[in-house]
């Protein structure tokens, strides 16, 4: 088992700099020149611009410039924003509230997705099971930004239950419509993902042995269906970890969270190549780091699955 | 000529703004009241602390290296230049005790006494030119390097001093200027203009992060800048001048959605918006009632016709031009694209740049005409035949396309030919595309001015050979009426040549003006005093807050 955690480690160095290499050539591809935006309707007058272009090594071709740019990251300097702040400035401001944002929704979808998903499962064809399914399909067909301008207007201005947004200060209050927001459409494929599972599970020859041995209802829910249905949920849940952080935009958009998502999307838009590669490739690493968390979590799930 | 231009016209503007203030009764009077008291707590203000939004800065806080209104709002309140530009657009001195010239080519800048930057140095005459010299240098690429270009040893080919500054004592220095600019001295309000003290130039760097001013505000202690997310001011004890803050400090709230805004105002968590969303366009008016702002602000837009597109030179191309012009209806467009939020456009300038007028001659050819537009277009085809389709390009990451959707159309409609808007997926791309000069169609321009003066909407955009002509407009007349213009002994003289110049682009048409972009906003119940200054920034000194 350590064996294999070291292994799936080292795979990460070539995922790295596949990961770097291929996002700061799409970066580089992208049409428009950063630097000629920067002067607005107006322009700017071609000296200065040369200038700023030599100042970020914009000048030279694609390789050098990316060699520059891994260059640097052994020396952990990811480079400066247009604006002249260090990058890992921005990434240590970006991320923290991220992942609380991403971890919030996480709990939210994990707790009530398995929870519904459940309870539908086990009673299928019931009242709730229907109804269950009818809301998450729905809030699957909704667009997310519905979602969340219809929750701030509601929530937040007429009936100021929580903040409408979360800018200046992201408390957990704050944070919570957010992370509702964001967590809704994994919520339904958690709990879509879950019932069909349990489903399955409820009516096999291993829970019907179970309820014959005269084991509890609680004890067979537990531990002979919840735990064998975990398994397709805890993977859309880990791969749902990076979709999460790199997802966020249009809801830190919505609730003015300065997080990875909006982030991303700025820089994108400016054409800022040290920015975007380094803030992907952070989320790539947490991406493969919370896949191997899943596959360590299987063996835990089903001891039949080993490392070797 | 004994006293400088620059003291006579001010003094006029003065008296107009006095009028003006004296017939609107009360209101924002406070702040004549108070300005002689001095810095610090201003009697009879307010101790809140208000909150607005606004947008991250794209840079360091540096006045010579910011050219957009995130930054530029910031600055204004940080810090004090030679003039300051009133609500109305006038400008008055600040720091400056006397800007004076004879030959409107040398100007003999005082300093008034005992100003102070917020860390307790002195400003004096180097305060100035240091930092003026150090924004002109080609090497530091600072984006507002431009705004020196008129000052004697500018230079875009190599690293060169501005000979043209020459400090004479403590409190004077003067500014020669490579040829005469009446409008010079008005232009200082501008924030490239702005002085700066000692540990600017020790540590550039932590300077751009927390700068140190000697305007009505300073920045809230360390980490009053918290990046993309907001910026804390407090009023700076040191400031000397007129605009006294009358609020316990002002809370920049950066927000990269305006839907978002908006709901924080209507929640009552932000006191003053300055953007309204698109979606609240048509409700705006009702649910802020009079908090609601709707005003013309130095915002010209237009498309400009390229001189050297086909079909659109010589007489021919005048014809199509103005045909094109007159099939615009400019008011249908503003009203149900825009709900009103947008003003149609009556000339090259703006409403709020003293001597706009609404009676430039030749300003007809902005009147919806159908068939005069159609008959134009067909005398112009009488001299060559039209071909082909007229392409109007846009930059897609700002919301271009509906306008120009509905200008094609009109186009098609009243001029029978083809017409169709093409995207650029940036405004990077667009003005590389531009700038590169071959562009086979017209584009979509803009102009935010920098200082409320007319020269500034016409100068830059339409001189032969200025920075931003990207039509590559060349017309001797119309240099000519520039260069009276800067040369004149007086304000209204100076108008007058604006407005003469104005007819021959009238004529030309080297771009078709659209539309004045409103200022939308608002405030809440918590704040009173709230006004908008013509360059759309609410005017936030002035704003009252109770705790």
């Amino acid at each position: 088992m350590l064996w294999y955690t070291a292994r799936r480690l080292l795979q990460m160095v070539p995922v790295f700099l596949g990961a770097t290499f291929l996002i700061y050539f799409l970066v580089f591809a992208l049409p428009g020149d950063p630097i000629a935006a920067l002067g607005g309707d107006r322009g700017l007058p071609e000296a200065v611009e040369e200038q700023i272009r030599e100042r970020y090594n914009l000048d030279e071709p694609f390789l050098v410039q990316y060699l520059l740019y891994l260059k640097g990251i052994l020396t952990l300097d990811f480079g400066i924003t247009f604006s002249g702040r260090d990058v890992v400035d921005v990434m240590r401001e970006a991320f923290p509230v991220t992942i609380r944002l991403a971890i919030m929704a996480l709990v939210f979808e994990a707790v009530f997705g398995i929870a519904a998903g459940l309870i539908a499962g086990l009673r299928t064809g019931g009242i709730f099971d229907g109804t269950v399914l009818v809301l998450s399909l729905l809030v699957i067909a909704v667009p997310t930004f519905v979602i969340g301008f219809v929750l701030q207007f509601f929530v937040g201005v007429e009936w100021e239950l929580l903040p409408t947004t979360a800018g200046r200060d992201p408390t957990f209050r704050s944070l919570l419509m957010p992370a509702v927001v964001l967590g809704a459409v994994s919520l339904a494929y958690v709990l879509r993902l879950t019932r069909t599972s349990v489903a399955e599970n409820k009516s096999a020859d291993h829970v019907r042995t179970a309820y014959a041995k005269g084991l509890s209802r609680g004890r067979v829910i537990n531990v002979h269906i919840l735990r064998n249905s975990m398994i397709p949920v805890v993977t859309f849940l880990g791969a749902d970890l990076g979709m999460l952080m790199g997802g966020a935009i249009v809801t830190e958009g919505i609730f003015n969270i300065n997080g990875v998502g909006g982030t991303l999307f700025r820089a994108i838009g400016q054409g800022e190549s040290a920015t975007v590669v380094s803030l992907t490739t952070v989320l790539v690493l947490v991406y493969i780091l919370a896949n191997l968390l899943v596959d360590l979590l299987y063996a835990w799930l089903d001891p039949r699955i080993r490392y070797a | 000529m004994g006293l400088g231009n620059f003291r006579a016209a001010s003094a006029l503007v003065a008296a107009a703004a006095l009028t003006l203030t004296a017939c609107s009764g009360g209101g924002d009077d406070g702040t004549d009241d108070t300005a002689g008291a001095g810095g610090g707590e201003a009697a009879g203000g307010s101790t809140g602390i208000v909150t607005a939004n606004s947008s991250e800065p794209q840079g360091p806080l540096i006045p010579t290296n910011t050219n957009e209104v995130g930054g530029g709002r910031i600055l204004d309140m940080v810090f004090a230049g030679l003039v300051y530009y009133a609500p109305d657009g006038s400008a008055h001195n600040e720091v400056a005790e006397s800007i004076e010239t004879e030959d409107n080519q040398t100007f003999t800048v005082t300093l008034e006494d005992g100003w102070t930057f917020s860390d307790g140095s002195p400003v004096t005459s180097s305060s100035f030119v240091d930092a003026w010299n150090q924004g002109a240098l080609l090497s530091n690429a600072h984006l507002s390097s431009y705004f020196f270009e008129p000052i004697e040893g500018f230079s875009y080919d190599e690293d060169s001093e501005l000979t043209g500054l020459e400090v004479v004592d403590e409190q004077t220095f003067t500014v020669t200027l490579k040829q005469p600019e009446a409008d010079f001295p008005a232009r200082l309000g501008y924030s490239a203009f702005f002085p700066l003290p000692e540990a600017a130039f020790e540590d550039p760097e932590a300077f751009g992060e927390h700068p140190i001013g000697n305007g009505p505000y300073q920045l809230e202690g360390e980490g009053a800048w918290e990046h993309n997310v907001g910026i804390d001011l407090v009023p700076n004890d040191e400031y000397q001048g007129e605009r006294v803050a009358q609020n316990g400090g002002v809370s920049l709230l950066f927000y990269d959605n305006k839907d978002s805004a908006y709901n924080d105002l209507l929640a009552g968590e932000l006191d003053i918006i300055d953007e309204i969303p698109d979606s609240a366009f048509g409700a705006f008016e009702e649910e802020l009632g009079d908090r609601a702002v709707n005003q013309p602000a130095a915002l010209f837009q237009s498309f400009t016709i390229p001189e050297y597109l086909d079909h659109f030179e010589g007489e021919e191309g005048t014809l199509r031009r103005q045909a094109i012009s007159h099939a615009i209806d400019r008011a249908e467009i503003t009203e149900t694209l825009y709900q009103g939020t947008r003003t149609p456009a009556a000339d090259f300038t703006s409403p709020v740049v003293d001597g706009w007028t609404d009676q430039v001659p030749g300003n007809e050819v902005l009147q919806y005409d159908p068939e005069l537009a159609a008959d134009l277009w067909a005398q112009a085809d009488e001299i060559a035949p039209w071909e082909g389709t007229f392409t109007l390009y846009y930059n897609s990451d700002d919301p271009h396309q509906p306008w120009v959707d509905a200008v094609v159309n009109q186009l098609r409609n009243n001029l029978g030919i083809e017409a169709e808007g093409e995207a650029y997926p940036s405004l990077g791309e667009l003005r590389t595309a531009v700038g590169g000069k071959d562009m086979d169609g017209a584009f979509r321009t803009g102009w935010q001015a920098d200082y409320p003066l007319m020269g500034n909407f016409l100068g830059p955009l339409y001189g032969t050979g200025a920075g931003s002509n990207d039509g590559d407009y060349s017309n001797e007349e119309f240099d000519n009426r520039l260069a009276e213009a800067a040369t004149a002994e007086s304000v209204d003289d100076a108008t007058a040549s604006y407005i003469g110049a104005q007819e021959i682009l009238m004529q030309d048409l080297p771009a078709i003006p659209l539309w004045y972009q409103n200022v939308v906003g608002g405030s809440a119940e918590t704040v009173e005093n709230v006004e908008f200054g013509w360059n759309s920034v609410p005017v936030y000194y002035a704003v009252t807050k109770q705790e």
